[in-house]
């Protein structure tokens, strides 16, 4: 456990996330470049979509970052909550603009997909709506950290939220088995029959695995931010500017 | 593990499991509003409202999409496994629209037990191949049986 607790320590993390973050960022970029081309480009066309299949390269990886952000999320504010760690809480609150990112890309990918196959731009089906609460609980966490003056009541706040909001994450991902939907049902998590061909599904796994990688190298990179707002008026901060 | 520390974990703990239950509850309350479409069975079984419109999602019945030349008057079938109710819209169709795709229609059904349209959108599955595949994946039975996909597991 001793790690654990060096690695509790602020200004060590401070000090080890920058290279941390850089050896996230350099294989996530290269991945997900290689990824989104690679479906782009390379990947035969679909049967049925034709070309505009394509955007659940960029489609599919956002959605996925929009609900392992959020459960992310929910996991650091549990921690928050009970062992009061002050990391935890600003991975709450550095995650959370990253997160909406995502879930915005997700909505608005999906949205442009929607009215070629679909014929529309939205519906209000249980998959579509579900995710938009998603965004609204996303937006909600940056709120009422921007709400609350005090750092730490604020970070507990948005700790709750987050633990509150997890029970969506389910409801979305299971959203298209249980109810009649317009969108239709998984594809990379259906166990059996592969519902993707191999030359379609590579990019794709390549392309959600570099997204994910960036989200760990965004989120860092905020939370070292978050951490020098919070702790300005320390020791250790004052020493990182007047090193620099 | 100290004292503080277990009560405060066994507050987030029941916290959560207790909006997880109020949640299920409430969704399975809820569960006929959340229903995007009902399937033609349904429909023929007599659980679709009358008198006010809904959706319906099926698919298009083998060889009984019918156009009018000289207006966009369409009449097709929309089947699952069991039954079959008959459509007309008249507006544009979805590119993907055509014989065997699942199809979602927005209307209200008439005397006659037809149900009259305003608004068709496509469904696509979940399947992405490529035309080679696809053709080899193809089999001869043409039947128009509702897909699993197309139905929410009750």
């Amino acid at each position: 456990m001793l790690w654990l607790h060096r690695f509790g320590s602020l200004p060590y993390f401070y000090r080890v996330s920058r290279p941390i973050a850089l050896a996230l960022a350099v294989p996530g970029v290269l991945l997900a470049v290689y990824g989104v081309y690679g479906g782009l480009v390379n990947a035969p066309v679909d049967y049925q979509q034709g070309d505009a299949f394509r955007i659940l390269y960029i489609h599919v990886p956002s959605a996925w970052l929009s609900l392992f952000g959020y459960t992310s999320m929910a996991i650091a504010g549990a921690v928050a909550l009970v062992w009061r760690l002050k990391l935890a809480e600003i991975f709450v609150v550095a995650a959370a603009p990253v997160g909406a990112s995502f879930t915005f890309l997700a909505l608005v990918t999906g949205s442009i997909w929607g009215k070629p196959m679909w014929g529309t731009w939205w519906v209000w089906d249980a998959r579509l709506t579900s995710e938009l609460i998603l965004l609204f609980l996303y937006l909600g966490v940056i709120a009422l950290h921007n709400a609350i003056e005090s750092p730490r009541s604020a970070a507990r706040a948005c700790a709750l939220l987050s633990v509150v909001g997890v029970i969506n994450v389910p409801i979305i991902h299971f959203s298209v088995e249980w109810w009649n939907t317009l969108h239709q049902g998984p594809t990379v998590t259906r166990f059996g029959r592969p519902a993707m061909e191999m030359a379609m599904l590579w990019p794709l796994l390549c392309a959600a695995l570099g997204f994910t990688l960036m989200f760990g190298w965004l989120t860092l990179w905020n939370m070292r931010a978050q951490l020098l707002w919070r702790e300005r008026r320390s020791r250790w901060v004052k020493k990182v500017f007047s090193d620099a | 593990m100290t004292r503080t520390r277990r009560r405060r974990l066994m507050l987030v703990g029941g916290l959560f499991v207790g909006l997880a239950a109020a949640t299920a509850l409430a969704l399975t309350a809820f569960s006929e509003n959340i229903l995007y479409f009902y399937q033609p069975s349904e429909i023929v079984g007599g659980e679709a409202p009358t008198h006010t419109r809904f959706r319906i999602g099926g698919l298009v019945e083998t060889g009984s999409v019918e156009r009018n030349n000289d207006d966009l008057l369409v009449r097709f079938t929309l089947a699952d496994c069991e039954a079959s109710v008959p459509v007309q819209f008249r507006g544009t169709l979805p590119d993907l629209f055509r014989e065997g795709q699942g199809i979602v229609a927005y209307g209200q059904l008439n005397d006659a037990g037809q149900f009259v349209a305003d608004e068709v959108l496509a469904k696509h599955d979940e399947n992405y191949m490529s035309p080679d595949v696809a053709e080899a994946m193809k089999d001869a039975s043409g039947t128009s049986c509702m897909p699993s996909n197309m139905q929410a597991k009750r």
